[in-house]
């Protein structure tokens, strides 16, 4: 027969100076873990919602990343020609032969300057990207020195209002327009004309990447396909979705780093409950020895322990997410190591990482609590009553 | 018995309690330790002697512009500096993808290489090699070790910035006073590939004359190229590498949240054990009153005893923290050259120490303040 849980609660809260302190031990190990976790899950959800299916990019065979990219218009002219290219309303090809550096600017708040990604594009490369809205001012004009930043940018980085100017390049740029991408990778980047770019960046007819857009996602894979086996183009074909998709690795060293981190906490948080755990098997060793008269076997001695100890954690894992739910959504930035450039983030509490959270704080738990169950069960009654 | 012998007994009466405390406070002042040995030589460490004279010129808008080779003679010419080699990055695969295939490799001048980077060690007649064969290259003692690589070795790198493939004959393999995991070739090997690099450069290292000059030596070299198409940026080397971790994200609000919440963690800890401890000896303070112990000596005693738990385990945590550190680092790559100080030792031992006087204070306090009759009638 089991023993009734209420037992543990009761007990627990008898002792609410040691409950509350072991909790809370847990608690800050678990919301150290939800943060690391919660950075990666927010890296990732930035490149996985970044593009299109039905999106393809051309770039020059063997290059990674667009950026490393560079050849000549006659090919982004061969690419328009290429079936399964969606067209515009006006029957104009939905291909877009982009230039993409990095520039260096200076964070708001002073703690350094930061690379960050800038693109030349044309109105149909907005159009290619449905998913980009315009959330202030307007798109900027070709011919113009305009841009239009990312809402992330637009936070972080000074001379970034609508009507202000950034100087890179070779000269200052107009804001005229902010965008939003919905958390993906383009919400760290900087639009402006491509024509004007390529002068700047003394890249006078050249591109780094095509963008190009299929009918429907069938064909983009098949473009992709051709793209990669027509001998006269060298180059290579991914999908918008893929190519981004590759790019996660950005939070290897996060991973790492908040595995790492958590781990050794974690040691130590057991350490303390464990602690916690003999303490209470000892104080009531005597409690123990009546019980086992009243009948209860010795393996309900020992989940009742195990019981108590996961609750306990439970109640830490509790305390861990709900010190970090103020952070969700915070926003912070890392270098992505395709392009060497910031990649803007939020913080992502998402169910994954809750369920991770509560997972890790159960097994500390229960590595804490099963060797002084253990000695709870196996205690001999007559010691124990005349303890 | 002396007082320091009680407080020691005391403090390990309870072989598991103690163990299990000990422990605890081992593992976080282990992680605290670390994290104070990344802020250490990330933001503290000034680098080596010949590190601080090197000074890193780069284009002004970011690294992926090239600049002029021509400005090498301008940066030459500049009062303070002895010496100039360009630097360029070429970001090619070896072998495939895998993360344990990538390094970094440079295209730069053989001839004045080792001019610059006079704390690199290299034997003479391996250097001449390299000087001698335009596809040559020389890489670092650790990385030769790591893929198994001997002079003569042939090498392959796929290009990704540059339409080309290097094939490269190791000629030399260099020591560094840090294991960098570079490999350098000589640059001409690409301009005479590639048609458009012609005639340029990823960037410029310069030795400067002294230490002192360097800040004045960025600051002429940037003067110069002000107005020019291509301006630039000069840097000290470690500011330059600073750079690169800035761009990690707010590392140094990542380290101080995970340094505060381990430290808050083990006070928490140890002030849960003592309490506990204290508690369960109630009746034996009264007895040590009874005695005619002044309040102010078990006060002693006890803090006595939260403090020497929490140093025993700061000092196994500290000296588990060299040791990792030193197997790490032994491992080359990022971590290359990171060791414990005695002074980050201390810090964490003080920080231990403080965490040990802290948790034990209000537990030991109640208990000095015992009213001798209520603490013999105690059960517990």
């Amino acid at each position: 027969m089991a023993i009734p849980i209420s037992y543990n609660l009761r007990n627990m809260r008898l002792r609410k100076g040691l409950t509350a302190m072991t909790a809370l031990g847990i608690a800050l190990t678990v919301a150290t873990a939800v943060f690391l976790m919660a950075l990666v899950a927010g890296l990732n959800k930035a490149f996985a919602t970044t593009g299109d299916a039905q999106n393809v990019l051309a770039l020059r065979k063997g290059s990674d990343a667009e950026m490393n990219g560079g050849f000549s218009l006659d090919t982004v002219q061969t690419l328009r020609s290429l079936p399964g290219v969606a067209k515009t309303a006006d029957g104009q090809p939905m291909v877009s032969g982009e230039l993409v550096t990095i520039i260096v600017l200076p964070r708001k708040d002073g703690t350094g300057e930061v690379n960050v990604t800038v693109r030349g594009t044309r109105p149909v490369g907005i159009a290619i990207r449905p998913n980009i809205k315009l959330a202030e001012g307007r798109w900027f004009h070709s011919g113009q020195r305009e841009i239009v930043v990312s809402k992330s940018i637009h936070g972080r980085f000074a001379q970034s209002d609508i009507g202000q100017s950034m100087r890179f390049g070779k000269g200052d740029w107009t804001v005229v327009g902010v965008f939003d991408s919905g958390g993906s990778a383009y919400d760290s980047e900087i639009w402006g004309d491509v024509n004007q770019m390529q002068s700047d960046f003394d890249r006078m007819g050249g591109v780094s990447s095509v963008y190009l857009r299929a009918v429907d996602t069938a064909s983009a894979v098949t473009l992709a396909q051709r793209i990669n086996d027509d001998q006269r183009l060298h180059l290579d074909g991914v999908l918008e979705t893929a190519y981004y998709g590759k790019q996660t690795k950005s939070g290897d060293t996060i991973k790492f780093v908040g595995t790492f981190v958590a781990f050794i906490m974690a040691i130590g948080s057991s350490f303390a409950a464990m602690n916690t755990m003999y303490a209470a098997v000892a104080y009531r060793s005597r409690e123990i020895a009546t019980l086992r008269i009243l009948g209860f076997s010795r393996f309900s001695i020992l989940t009742c322990f195990v019981l108590e100890s996961l609750l306990l954690s439970l109640l830490g894992a509790a305390g861990g997410i709900l010190m970090m739910i103020p952070f969700n959504g915070m926003q912070t930035g890392t270098q992505n190591q395709s392009t060497f450039s910031e990649v803007v983030f939020a913080l992502h509490m998402t169910p994954g990482v809750v369920i991770t959270a509560v997972l890790f704080a159960v097994t500390m738990g229960f590595i804490g609590g099963l060797a002084p169950a253990w000695h709870a069960a196996r205690q001999e009654i007559l010691v124990a009553l005349r303890g | 018995m002396t007082l320091t012998h009680f407080v020691t007994k005391n403090a390990f009466r309870n072989k598991r309690r103690s163990l299990l405390t000990v422990g605890s406070i081992t593992f976080s002042l282990l992680l605290l330790t670390l994290m104070m040995t990344i802020w250490r030589s990330f933001y503290l460490d000034k680098g080596s002697e010949d590190s601080a004279q090197r000074l890193m010129t780069r284009h002004k808008v970011s690294l992926a512009n090239f600049l002029p080779e021509f400005y090498r003679q301008r940066i030459r010419s500049i009062p303070g500096v002895t010496h100039v080699v360009p630097i360029t990055w070429f970001g090619g695969k070896y072998k495939d993808d895998k993360a344990e295939n990538f390094f970094a490799q440079f295209g730069t001048d053989p001839t004045e290489f080792f001019k610059v980077y006079t704390d690199y060690k290299i034997p003479p007649e391996q250097a001449a090699a390299w000087q001698h064969d335009r596809a040559g290259a020389i890489v670092d003692e650790h990385m030769a070790k790591k893929y198994g690589w001997k002079v003569g070795d042939k090498i392959t790198l796929k290009g990704t910035i540059f339409p080309m493939n290097l094939e490269l004959t190791i000629r030399g393999i260099y020591n560094p006073p840090t294991s960098t995991d570079t490999l350098y070739f000589d640059a001409k090997y690409v301009e005479e590939s590639v048609r458009w690099f012609r005639g340029s450069a990823g960037l410029f290292a310069s030795l400067a004359d002294s230490p002192q000059s360097v800040g004045r030596v960025a600051t002429t070299i940037d003067d110069a190229f002000r107005n020019s198409p291509q301006p630039t940026k000069t840097e000290s080397e470690k500011a330059f590498l600073l750079g690169f971790i800035s761009m990690l994200g707010n590392v140094k609000a990542f380290i101080l949240f995970i340094c505060g919440a381990v430290v808050f963690a083990i006070l928490l800890v140890s002030a849960n054990t003592m309490a506990m401890s204290i508690r369960e000896r109630t009746r034996e303070v009264a007895v040590l009153k009874t005695l005619g112990f002044p309040r102010k000596t078990i006060l002693a005693l006890f803090i006595g005893e939260g403090v020497t738990l929490a140093l025993v385990g700061g000092l196994i945590g500290s000296l588990g923290a060299t040791g990792l550190v030193g197997l790490v680092a032994k491992g080359g790559g990022f971590f290359a050259g990171l060791s414990v100080t005695p002074g980050t030792m201390g810090v964490a031992l003080l920080v231990a120490g403080l965490v040990g006087f802290l948790s034990s204070f209000a537990p030991s306090y109640t208990a000095s303040r015992l009213n001798i009759v209520e603490g013999l009638r105690h059960i517990g």
